[in-house]
C-alpha cells in the first residue's frame, strides 16, 4: 500500500482557517511554516512498530462546531458517566468537535487570575503567554511530520495557566467529545504552571466512530517551574475507526513534580509518546500507564523520563492488558544526562497476555551518563497465573470473574492514580467492556 | 438437612504420570472433624489438592461423592459452590484486589443474581470476624495476601472460612508457621464453626493443633493410603510414641511416596 505524502490542504487553506479564527500573526505564520516542514519531514517511528500503512491521511479537516449547553445534564447518557452526578466538578469544560459546548471555572480561582479556557480563545485573550510556550521547549514543531502537521493544523484544544503560588484545590476536567464521526481532531492541551502552584487536571478523550476512518492528533505541553506540582491525569477513549498519534510532554524545573497517570483505552491502532524532561535540580516525576488492546488493534507506547538536573527522581509504571490479536508495545527509557549526579531512575513495565494470539513486548531501557546516580528496571511479559485463577475459583468464583479481578488487579497500581473519582470509576467501566 | 457427606473411594492420584495416592478411603459428614496425620511426603496435602481440584493433580481412578454428586465432574468454582472449602497451605498472592472486594465476590458467588449481600452487612460480619481472629481491620482494604506474613497468610484462609461458611472444608497445615498464641486464634476460629452442619478435615503433622481442636476420628497415612483410624488417643499417642510403631505393625520401611528418599 503506498502512503499520500502530499497533503491536502495548502498554504490557502491554512490562511483562511487562522483568519476565520482570528489568530494572531504569530500563530499563522506557525502554522504555515509547518505546513512546508510536513512536506518534508519523516514520520516518527516508534520502536518495533511499523506505521507505514496507518491513515494519518485520510481524514476531514474543517472545523466543526458542537452544541453548546448549559448543563451537563443535557448532555447525552454515555457521557454522563464521566461525572459524578451529585458533585460535578466546578472546573470543568467540553469541547464538542472542535466547539465549546461548556465551560466553568470557579470564580476565586478566576480572580486568582488562573485561565482556563480554549485554545482560541487564549490565543486572542493571552496571545503573549500562548506564543511563549506553545511547541517551543516541550514538543518541538520538526520533530517529526505528525508534529509539524500538528501544528499546521491544530483545530481545538485547551490553555490552562496557574499563577504563582496558586494552589487549585478541585481538580480541573476537561472533556474532549469528537461527536462528529469523520473530524479528525488536532488537538493541543497547553497547561502552564507558575513558581509555587499546584494542580490536578484530568481529561477524557471520547468518540464513537467505529466504522468511519479518521485521525486524531494530540499534542499535550507541561510546563511545570520551580516548585510546582502537577497532578495529570488522563482516559483516552478514542473509537476504532480513529487513528492516534498523542504525544504528552512535560518540562519540570527545580523541585517541580509532574505525576502522569494515563489509562490509555483507545480502540484504534495508537502511537503514543509520553516523555517528561526533569531539567530542574530536585525535579521528580511519576508516569504510570495502563491500556487494554483488544480486537486487531496494533499500539506503541513509549514512556520517558530523561533527568538533566542533580538529585532528580524519575519512576515508570506501565501495564497492559492484551486479548484478541492485538498488538503493543511498550517502550520504557530512562535517561539520566551527564550532570544529573544523585538521580534516580526507575521503571516497571509488566503484560498480560489473554489470548493466543496476542501479541505483546516490553523493552526496559536505561540509558545513564552519569555515575553517581541509581537506577533499576523490570519487565515482564506473562499470562494469568494459573495457581491463581485456582485460588480464586477454589471460592467459588466462575473462571471469568476470577479473571476479571486478576485483570483489575493487575491494572489497579495506574487506575487507582486517576485523580477524579468518578473519571476513575469511568475508566475501571471501559476495562470491563474491552476485556469482556 | 443434617449436614453433608463427603465420600472418597478408592481414590487414586497422579502428579506428572506419578502416583502419590493408591488408593484413600473416607468418608467425612457434617458435625464431624477428622484429622489427617502423617509424616511429610505421604499424600495428605494431595488428598486436599485433588479434592479441590488442584490443575497439576490427576485422578486416575475412584471417586469422590458429595451429597451423592460427583465432585470429580465439577470444575474447581463449582466444587466451591456445592460446599467445599480448602484452606491452602500455600495461598496465592492477587495483587490489586482488595482482602474486602475478593470476600464479598466470593460470597456472592454463592448467592443469586439480585440478591447480592449488601455492603452494610457484609461489613458488619466482616468487622466481627476480624475482631473474633484479633486481625487488624487494616486487612480488609490490604490486596489478598500480598505481603503477608505467613500467620497473617493463614488467619486470612480461616476468615474466609467464616465468612463463607462451607459444609465441608479441608484445611491443609494450618497450624505451619504459627506461635502459639496464633494457633490459639485459629484454632478459635475453626471451633466456632463446629456445628451439625459443618464437616471438617484437619491435616496436620504436628499433633499441637489437636490440643486446641477435637478431632472425632483420627486417620494415619503413609505411601498413599490410610493405613490406621481412630479416635483421638490415636493422635495422643502418635505425640508420644512418634509414627515408627505404626510402620513396624504394618510392616512399612519407606512411608513417603512424594521423594524417592
Amino acid at each position: 500500500m503506498t502512503v499520500e505524502t502530499k497533503l491536502p490542504f495548502d498554504k490557502d487553506y491554512i490562511e483562511q482557517f487562522s483568519k476565520d479564527r482570528n489568530e494572531p500573526q504569530w500563530m499563522k505564520s506557525l502554522r504555515l511554516n509547518a505546513l512546508e516542514l510536513a512536506n518534508t519531514l519523516d514520520m516518527p517511528k516508534p520502536d518495533k512498530t511499523k506505521i507505514g500503512n496507518w491513515n494519518f491521511s485520510n481524514f476531514k479537516h474543517e472545523f466543526s462546531e458542537g452544541d453548546a449547553v448549559s448543563s451537563v445534564k443535557d448532555l447525552p447518557k454515555e457521557l454522563q458517566a464521566y461525572f459524578d452526578e451529585e458533585n460535578t466538578a466546578e472546573n470543568l469544560l467540553i469541547q464538542r468537535n472542535h466547539s465549546v459546548a461548556y465551560n466553568t471555572l470557579n470564580e476565586d480561582l478566576k480572580n486568582k487570575g488562573v485561565i482556563f479556557t480554549d485554545i482560541f480563545t487564549a490565543m486572542n485573550d493571552h496571545s503573549d503567554l500562548v506564543e511563549k510556550y506553545y511547541m517551543k521547549d516541550a514538543v518541538s514543531v520538526d520533530q517529526n511530520r505528525l508534529t509539524a502537521l500538528h501544528t499546521a493544523l491544530m483545530n481545538g484544544g485547551i490553555f490552562i495557566y496557574i499563577p504563582k503560588n496558586v494552589h487549585v484545590e478541585a481538580p480541573l476536567q476537561a472533556i474532549f467529545w469528537q461527536e462528529d464521526a469523520q473530524t479528525a481532531l488536532f488537538n493541543h492541551v497547553l497547561l502552564v504552571a507558575e513558581e509555587g502552584s499546584a494542580l490536578t487536571y484530568v481529561e477524557n478523550y471520547i468518540s464513537h466512530n467505529d466504522e468511519q476512518q479518521t485521525v486524531a492528533n494530540v499534542i499535550t505541553e507541561v510546563f511545570a517551574h520551580d516548585n510546582a506540582q502537577v497532578a495529570y491525569g488522563a482516559v483516552d477513549n478514542f473509537a476504532a475507526g480513529t487513528t492516534t498519534y498523542i504525544n504528552r510532554r512535560g518540562v519540570a524545573h527545580r523541585d517541580a513534580k509532574i505525576n502522569w497517570a494515563l489509562g490509555q483505552m483507545n480502540d484504534g491502532n495508537t502511537v503514543s509518546e509520553n516523555i517528561t524532561y526533569l531539567i530542574g535540580d530536585n525535579s521528580k516525576s511519576e508516569a504510570k500507564a495502563v491500556t487494554v488492546g483488544r480486537g486487531k488493534q496494533t499500539q506503541n507506547f513509549t514512556s520517558s523520563i530523561r533527568q538533566y538536573g542533580k538529585a532528580t527522581d524519575g519512576y515508570i509504571l506501565q501495564r497492559g492488558v492484551m486479548k484478541g490479536s492485538a498488538t503493543t508495545i511498550f517502550n520504557a527509557i530512562g535517561k539520566i544526562e551527564h550532570g544529573g549526579s544523585k538521580s534516580n531512575s526507575e521503571q516497571e513495565s509488566r503484560v498480560l497476555m489473554l489470548s493466543e494470539k496476542a501479541r505483546g513486548d516490553a523493552n526496559p531501557i536505561l540509558l545513564i551518563d552519569e555515575d553517581d546516580v541509581t537506577a533499576g528496571h523490570a519487565a515482564s511479559v506473562g499470562r494469568v497465573d494459573p495457581l491463581q485463577m485456582y485460588y480464586l475459583m477454589s471460592r467459588g468464583l466462575k473462571k471469568e470473574e476470577a479473571e476479571r479481578l486478576v485483570i483489575h488487579g493487575f491494572l489497579d497500581p495506574v487506575v487507582s492514580q486517576i485523580p477524579i473519582e468518578s473519571v476513575r470509576k469511568q475508566l475501571t467501566q471501559v476495562i470491563e467492556r474491552k476485556v469482556n | 438437612m443434617s449436614g453433608s457427606v463427603l465420600e472418597i473411594k478408592n481414590l487414586h492420584v497422579s502428579i506428572e504420570d506419578k502416583e502419590i495416592l493408591k488408593g484413600v478411603n473416607l468418608t467425612i459428614k457434617g458435625g464431624e472433624f477428622h484429622a489427617i496425620m502423617g509424616p511429610n511426603g505421604t499424600g495428605k496435602s494431595t488428598l486436599a489438592s485433588a479434592i479441590m481440584g488442584h490443575p497439576k493433580y490427576e485422578v486416575t481412578e475412584g471417586s469422590i461423592l458429595l451429597d451423592g454428586e460427583d465432585v470429580l465432574e465439577m470444575e474447581v468454582d463449582e466444587r466451591a459452590r456445592a460446599g467445599l472449602f480448602l484452606a491452602m497451605q500455600y495461598p496465592s498472592e492477587i495483587s490489586g484486589v482488595t482482602t474486602s472486594d475478593f470476600l464479598r465476590s466470593a460470597i456472592n458467588a454463592r448467592r443469586e443474581e439480585g440478591d447480592e449481600v449488601s455492603l452494610m452487612k457484609f461489613i458488619k460480619q466482616l468487622d466481627k470476624d476480624l475482631d473474633f481472629l484479633e486481625i487488624d481491620q487494616s486487612m480488609a482494604t490490604r490486596y489478598l495476601n500480598e505481603g503477608f506474613s505467613g500467620g497473617e497468610k493463614k488467619r486470612n484462609e480461616i476468615l474466609q472460612l467464616m465468612q463463607l461458611k462451607p459444609a465441608i472444608a479441608i484445611l491443609d497445615e494450618i497450624d505451619s508457621g504459627l506461635d502459639i498464641d496464633a494457633l490459639k486464634v485459629v484454632s478459635n476460629g475453626i471451633n466456632k464453626m463446629r456445628n451439625d452442619n459443618f464437616g471438617c478435615l484437619i491435616i496436620t503433622h504436628y499433633q499441637r493443633l489437636l490440643n486446641y481442636i477435637t478431632p472425632d476420628f483420627v486417620h494415619v497415612m503413609m505411601q498413599g493410603r490410610v493405613v490406621k483410624s481412630g479416635g483421638p488417643e490415636l493422635a495422643k499417642r502418635l505425640e508420644a510414641e512418634g509414627y515408627e510403631w505404626i510402620k513396624e505393625e504394618l510392616g512399612i520401611e519407606d512411608e513417603t511416596v512424594e521423594q524417592n528418599a
